[in-house]
């Protein structure tokens, strides 16, 4: 038996919420990676917690296809930085400026 | 088939000559094209003739040919036909107009012999002819109006013929545009005529046109419609205050002042006015306007004529004065002394222009008054001519201008005594400055072998005139001279008064005052023109020519009439135009199209820098959203 | 564990849940910090690894047992492997400098919005009442019977059963999804060929490379 929902809906956006920060301030490419899966991580979070609290396995399953989803999502996005980094040499993300309008 | 249904083909005659020339007549060249446009006129002056026997044939009541050829347009309540109205109106004016066109013609040949542009001179005036045919064959006011503006188009094009100089073409434009101001009148006078009575032709049509329906016209649109006809009249014959354009179209080559600006063009005013009698008749207040102005601007331009230095524009004021008392007969309702009046002018106008130009011609283009003398006893036949002319307009019995000046008179003074009173002294002023006119030029001694005032070099003797241009001279003499017998006083029975009197039925006021009013009114004219012309010729028959005190500035300058309107309408129109083109249209609005266009560039360039480049920075706009759309789904929680 | 979920609201949670919460949420915030602040990226990588740990006991606090396997075996067994091969691939486990920033407003806009955000949703979580569980949910909307039921019973089970019926569809799009996802990875990463006679078989595939 577990808390109120409200308790892990609060640390998931917590979570999310230094997901977020990590993301905007850090430089490193693959340190943004990682910050985008803890805000991966904080919605599977929240979508496992009203599973509970509304009875409905969707929740659940939709946690299943975001976990699928992510994991092809950074082999993806791995694949690229190696590519750039392969020109560049640099994992630095505001080295990146090219596209500036 | 009466005669009178030929009369189409009057003006088809020049038309045909003008396109001949348009198509031939750079190669038929000198003299031939002369010789063509002048049969064209000729043929149409044959058939003028025939359809006036044709009308003669018909009893006096039903000399009236209205035929309609083809319908122009049909649109909505107007139905605007193409056709002509032959009554003794329009024969009578026809007449002239095709009798005395087909002598300046004539003249022409030999006047524009040497011209590089020869025949195009034969193509406008042919088209001058043929318009001004259409003008009062017409048998409906807007095919009036075409003709209208037909002369009007010629005129420009005649006035500015020697168009590289620049003062020609400006009195082209300046004679186009004051036509144009007068024409505005005769528009919105059309428009009030159809929307009152419904229709637009002068007898013919269902309802029996203007004449059937004019008692549709209420006071107020009478007046209306009257003096809007009479700003065109005003415009068209050179009345106050539309005159200006009149002397300055004496740059055109003298054939053509002769035609349009003494004999045809400028009476079409008058024709007008008489055309539409039945409407004037309706608003006393309009005619009233009419003649007032009529006698006004016979007096102002006597006045300016007498010091005029340009021989030309001494007979240029002198028409526009004697036009001034045609608009004070039509305005006192005498309008078969009007017409009278006109055709007399046509004789002795044409013949004095057209002498004028005979000795411009012999001098050698010397047109100013001071540097002539004496001509005389080098040009004969002109002189002679010449002479009849001046007698006939200073009114001396018993030429033609005293029979006709002498109708006016005589019915002005039964309506207006004030306005017959300013007649007499224009009449005196008449003789006065046409006697100056003949003692300068023709009389004292030869001025032209000497060293101008302005340092001039001396001028050869002047020679005659060749035959071509001394027929028509001699021809409109005569007629100058003897033209008085188609009105006498006397005459009950054949008289003009009597044949066009029923065009005028029910409007007319044709008041001979009988016996002992008529002969001293008669004598009262008379002796005002042999006043006129002894103190003339006493004046200047001797001493120096340069008399200044009686050629003020005041009168030089046309009463400073053209200064005025440069002031009041020239200037500030120019200013108008300079702000709009400068102000308005190069900052204003070319500023709102151009700052449209830099606006985009400018938000464009400002909402460029929201691409960084950097992932970063996009996250962060992400993160905005997210903040917004968090606050909103708040607020909106809230306040549910 | 297979606890009824109707009898949540009512009860007062136990005090080994709220241990479990407790020590679970300081993990994973602890973790997350560590990604956030690391200046070694490998250090990052264990920081992570550490936050999906703690995120994977929460789920099975909640009766998530199937999931919490999957997020340890692909999250942490996977996916963060993956990372460190790539961080050594690359050789970049050094360390960065995490204090300078050449963007500007980036750190202080960044601080501010992601405060609203937080300080909405916890907001949001207060006002309606669900941190103390007064408010009632409705009931299910779609979805399994509960474990009472005569269809089999356990959370894997009923899972699985909504996988392949009802989100058949999306199941065998993340399928292709993944071949998808491991041919591009393929291509992105492969090594450039080193240049080739024109006649060479190669030749055409290197306008393929996004290098």
């Amino acid at each position: 038996m577990s808390l109120a929902g409200g308790w892990y809906l609060g640390l998931a956006a917590a979570l999310f919420a230094i997901g977020a920060v990590g993301l905007l301030v850090r430089r490193n490419v693959l340190i943004m990676f990682m910050c985008i899966e803890l805000m991966l991580n904080a919605a599977n979070l929240t979508f496992v917690t009203f599973a509970r609290m509304l009875d409905d396995i969707g929740g659940q399953a939709l946690v299943f296809f975001v976990l699928v989803v992510a994991a092809a999502e950074v082999v993806v996005g791995l694949g690229i930085v190696v590519a750039i980094f392969r020109r560049r040499s640099t994992t630095v993300a505001d080295d990146l400026n090219s596209l500036k309008g | 088939m009466s005669l009178m249904h030929i009369a189409y083909l009057m003006p088809l005659f020049p038309l045909a000559g003008f396109l001949i020339l348009v198509a031939f007549g750079r190669r038929m060249g000198d003299p031939a094209a002369g010789w063509v446009g002048t049969i064209a006129v000729a043929a149409a002056f044959v058939v003028a003739c025939l359809a006036l026997t044709g009308l003669f044939q018909e009893p006096a009541s039903s000399r009236v040919f209205i035929h309609d050829y083809y319908t122009w347009f049909h649109v909505g309540g107007l139905s605007v036909p193409v056709g002509i109205q032959l009554d003794q109106l329009s024969i009578t004016m026809c007449m002239f107009i095709t009798g005395v066109s087909m002598l300046i013609h004539l003249y022409s040949i030999g006047y524009m012999k040497g011209d590089k542009d020869y025949s195009k001179f034969f193509i406008y005036l042919n088209l001058f002819v043929f318009s001004m045919l259409v003008l009062v064959l017409a048998n409906n006011l807007l095919l009036t109006f075409v003709g209208w503006e037909g002369v009007g188009v010629c005129s420009y094009w005649l006035v500015s013929f020697w168009f590289e100089r620049d003062s020609a073409a400006s009195a082209g434009k300046k004679a186009f545009i004051y036509n144009r101001i007068g024409d505005v009148g005769f528009l919105a006078a059309i428009f009030l005529i159809f929307e009152k009575t419904g229709t637009i032709q002068y007898q013919g049509g269902p309802g029996g046109g203007i004449l059937g329906q004019a008692h549709h016209l209420g006071g107020g649109t009478a007046t209306a419609v009257v003096l809007l006809l009479f700003m065109a009249a005003a415009g068209k014959s050179a009345q106050i205050p539309l005159f200006n354009w009149l002397p300055d179209a004496m740059e055109g080559p003298t054939p053509v002042s002769a035609l349009i600006h003494a004999a045809t063009m400028v009476t079409a005013g008058v024709f007008l006015l008489c055309r539409m009698n039945h409407v004037l008749v309706l608003s006393s207040n309009g005619t009233e306007v009419i003649a007032i102005i009529g006698g006004v601007t016979a007096f102002v331009a006597a006045t300016i004529a007498c010091a005029q230095q340009d021989i030309k524009k001494v007979l240029a004021f002198s028409t526009v004065s004697q036009i001034g008392y045609m608009i004070l007969a039509v305005g006192s309702g005498a309008y078969i002394a009007a017409i009278f009046l006109m055709v007399c002018h046509a004789f002795y106008k044409g013949l004095l222009f057209l002498g004028a130009g005979s000795v411009i011609h012999g001098l050698e283009g010397e047109q100013d008054l001071k540097r002539m003398g004496a001509i005389r006893k080098a040009m004969k036949w002109t002189t002679v001519t010449f002479t009849i002319g001046w007698l006939a307009i200073a009114g001396i019995p018993p030429l033609s201008g005293f029979w006709s000046k002498g109708d006016v008179l005589e019915n002005v003074y039964s309506h207006y005594k004030p306005l017959w009173a300013l007649g007499l002294i224009t009449a005196i002023m008449t003789a006065y400055y046409m006697t100056r006119l003949e003692t300068l030029a023709f009389g004292g001694d030869a001025r032209w072998d000497k060293i101008g005032p302005k340092g001039e070099p001396a001028l050869h003797t002047p020679h005659e005139s060749p035959w071509v241009m001394r027929l028509p001279l001699v021809i409109l003499a005569f007629f100058a001279a003897v033209a008085g017998i188609f009105d006498l006083p006397w005459a009950t029975h054949h008289s003009f008064n009597n044949w066009l009197a029923p065009v005028f039925s029910g409007t007319l006021y044709n008041d001979h005052l009988h016996g002992a009013g008529t002969w001293a009114l008669a004598t009262t004219d008379a002796v005002a023109a042999v006043i006129g012309v002894i103190l003339s010729w006493s004046i200047w028959r001797k001493g120096s020519v340069d008399k200044p005190s009686l050629e003020p500035q005041f009168l030089q300058r046309v009463w400073y009439w053209d200064d005025f309107y440069d002031t009041v309408i020239g200037r500030p129109s120019q200013k108008l135009a300079y702000f709009f083109a400068w102000v308005v249209d190069a900052r204003i609005i070319d500023g709102a199209v151009n700052g449209t266009a830099r606006l985009v560039k400018t938000s464009g360039s400002a909402a460029r820098k929201l691409q960084t480049g950097y992932v970063r920075n996009y996250a962060l706009g992400i993160a905005l959203g997210m903040a917004a759309l968090i606050i909103f789904m708040l607020s909106r929680t809230w306040w549910s | 564990m297979l606890l009824s979920l109707h009898m949540l609201a009512a009860t007062r949670p136990a005090l080994p849940d709220v241990l479990v919460f407790a020590a679970s949420a300081a993990v994973i915030l602890v973790g997350a910090l560590g990604v956030v602040t690391s200046r070694n990226p490998v250090h990052a990588a264990l920081a992570l690894v550490m936050t999906l740990f703690g995120v994977a006991v929460l789920f099975i606090e909640q009766e998530a047992d199937f999931l919490a396997a999957v997020q340890i075996i692909v999250y942490a067994g996977a996916i963060v492997v993956l990372f460190l091969f790539v961080i050594m691939f690359l050789g970049v486990d050094r360390r960065d400098d995490i204090e300078i920033e050449p963007l500007v407003g980036q750190r202080p806009l960044a601080y501010l919005l992601i405060a609203i955000t937080l300080a909405g949703v916890i907001l949001m979580l207060v006002s309606a009442h669900w941190v103390t569980g007064a408010h009632q949910v409705v009931g299910p909307i779609e979805g399994p019977i509960t474990s009472s039921a005569g269809s089999p019973s356990g959370e894997p089970a009923q899972l699985g059963k909504q996988l392949f019926t009802t989100y058949l569809f999306a199941f065998e799009a993340t399928a292709a999804l993944l071949v998808i996802a491991v041919v591009g990875a393929v291509v992105l990463a492969r090594r450039p060929p080193v240049p080739q006679d024109a006649d060479s078989a190669d030749a055409d595939t290197e306008s393929e490379l996004p290098s």
